[in-house]
């Protein structure tokens, strides 16, 4: 775990009420994100994980400045003293995106350019992002395959020519290129083998070090535990709790009934589902999302819980324990 | 049983992916085929449920010898396998609604009287409301299409599933249910279960039997990717 400073440096990453939703047809709204906040730090790396479906590449879409056009977003996220929600796509482009905000992606093989060879793109990255004399491109662009220890003798190689976890690296090395302080991946492990999942991970952590921050975007929860110094749990397009990973993962474990249903359902643990599905995200309840699914649930559920003290919930894990 | 015997599979000639590979599955037995990524073990999922023709070998399922694979396989043969694929968004069709979708190989096979009915039971068991059984794949989750994918590979009560990789997208939540719906299929049809993936805290929990792939090829084929190169080759130095 990360230790605290003593004095707590400004966060690389501020997100206070960040909510998107997006117009559909008929003035209904998917409410793909609802109040989300939390802070990142330099040398922390905190996983977002939920299920398929709860919002969470949306909030990655978002920082990014890359929702689709009927997207509506509220809130505020700043990264040092921009604010990624109303900042114009100029600025996104040309100065966060790459530079300020490096992408892992979720499907690297589809990332990547499918026609040109994987040096071609990290020429292509590192004269747009560094831009450094014709001369040194070639060699600034095996430095940062070296960097995500992306073979030199596959740099010739097009992507479909490339294994799982080469394109991985790839991408990877793609988004180092701009030395930007907050990294984010989304999904970075979907569909890898478990030694390549904690493989993939490592390197994220070790890319982290001390000089950046990372938001890896997960359901994968133990490539989580693997790496994050904090857990949020993200629940139908709410953060409903946030904690200490050692915590979370250990003998304290959660205290969002959701997230303990969630790492209940683990084939290491009870692999049993949670009943039901999560609701659709145009008809949320005005309450709890979970109170349907929720074995704690009462009529007080029926309002909405605060999020307090880390979580948002009326009947807490702990405090039935106490 | 579903007999593989001695197959050999691969996608060019002389280069096969698979050489002489055994495997039984019994009727109503669940096993789980554990391989790291690139060793050929979803080729030989698709050689067993007939969707991959081999370059040598037999497979026998109930007795009956397979000749013909894909389109050419007889359709009492075909029918009786039911697969579920890794990626649902590649093996959904982006235009059909989810509840076309899980009917698709009743109307393939003609028997569209029985779709309201089928559909229906389906629905409920894989857990989707009708309002996502009115949406295409564009509109919902991963999760949410891999429980129509299942349910879709149900329809025709399989006497064999395979599961190719089934929950590696998903969260776990919804892999529990995933592997739920199937064990209950299992148990109450006596259907056989293929189960092929690289989890084994997740195989060895599902399935009553679990077979490495290194047991299968006795440590001589499967010529391993980059993936399997050991870590250290590359790693250091960048740190």
């Amino acid at each position: 775990m990360t230790p605290d400073a003593p004095a707590t440096p400004d966060p690389v990453l501020a997100v206070r009420g960040l909510s998107v939703r997006f117009r559909m047809r008929g003035d209904t709204f998917v409410r793909a994100v609802t109040d989300a906040s939390f802070d990142l730090r330099l040398g922390e790396c905190l996983a977002l994980v939920g299920e398929s479906g709860c919002g969470k590449s949306v909030l990655a879409s978002a920082l990014l400045g890359l929702l689709p056009g009927n997207a509506e977003t509220a809130g505020s996220a700043h990264l040092g003293d921009t604010d990624l929600m109303t900042a114009g796509e100029n600025v996104l482009a040309r100065s966060v995106r790459g530079r300020r905000i490096g992408l892992v992606p979720q499907s690297p093989a589809a990332h990547l350019t499918p026609v040109r060879t994987v040096r071609s793109q990290l020429e292509e990255t590192v004269r747009e992002l560094t831009g450094p004399p014709r001369a040194e491109v070639r060699a600034a662009a095996e430095r940062a395959a070296e960097r995500a220890a992306f073979p030199a003798d596959h740099l010739d190689r097009h992507p479909h020519e490339l294994s799982g976890g080469l394109a991985q690296r790839a991408a990877t090395a793609l988004a180092l290129i701009g030395d930007a302080p907050l990294l984010l991946a989304d999904e970075p492990t979907t569909g890898l083998d478990r030694d390549l999942v904690e493989r993939t991970v490592d390197e994220l952590k070790r890319h982290t070090g001390d000089s950046r921050a990372l938001l890896m975007i997960t359901h994968d929860l133990a490539a989580a535990e693997r790496i994050a110094d904090r857990v949020a749990v993200m629940y139908a397009g709410r953060i409903v709790e946030i904690a200490d990973a050692g915590d979370f993962f250990g003998a304290r474990g959660p205290r969002h009934p959701y997230a303990g249903r969630l790492l209940d359902a683990l084939p290491e643990r009870e692999f049993t589902p949670i009943p039901g599905m999560p609701p659709e995200l145009t008809a949320l309840p005005d309450g709890c999302a979970f109170a349907a699914r929720c074995t704690r649930a009462t009529e007080r559920c029926d309002r909405l819980p605060a999020f307090e003290n880390s979580v948002a919930c009326h009947h807490t894990l702990e405090v039935q324990r106490a | 049983m579903l007999e593989l015997s001695a197959v050999t599979a691969g996608y060019e000639p002389r280069r096969p992916v698979l050489r002489d590979i055994d495997l039984d599955v019994e009727q109503g037995e669940s096993v789980g085929l554990l391989g790291p990524s690139g060793c050929g073990k979803s080729t030989l999922a698709r050689v067993a449920a007939l969707l991959h023709r081999p370059e040598s070998g037999h497979v026998v399922v109930d007795g009956e010898t397979v000749h013909d694979w894909r389109y050419r396989a007889p359709r009492e043969l075909r029918t009786a396998f039911g697969v579920v694929f890794q990626q649902p968004r590649l093996s959904a069709d982006p235009r059909l609604r989810l509840a076309a979708l899980i009917a698709e190989p009743l109307r393939a096979v003609g028997r569209t009287g029985e779709i309201p009915r089928r559909v229906e039971e389906l629905a409920a068991t894989v857990g989707l409301g009708a309002e996502l059984l009115a949406r295409r794949p564009h509109e919902v989750s991963d999760g949410q299409l891999q429980r129509a994918c299942l349910a879709r590979a149900l329809v025709l009560r399989p006497r064999y599933l395979v599961c190719d990789e089934m929950t590696a997208m998903l969260d776990a939540s919804t892999t529990a249910a995933l592997v739920a719906v199937v064990e209950d299929y299992r148990r109450e049809s006596g259907a056989g279960l293929l189960a092929v993936g690289h989890d084994r805290t997740l195989l060895e929990r599902w399935c009553g039997r679990t077979v490495h792939w290194s047991q299968l090829t006795g440590d001589r084929g499967g010529d391993r990717a980059q993936d399997l190169e050991p870590a250290g080759r590359t790693a250091p130095g960048t740190a």
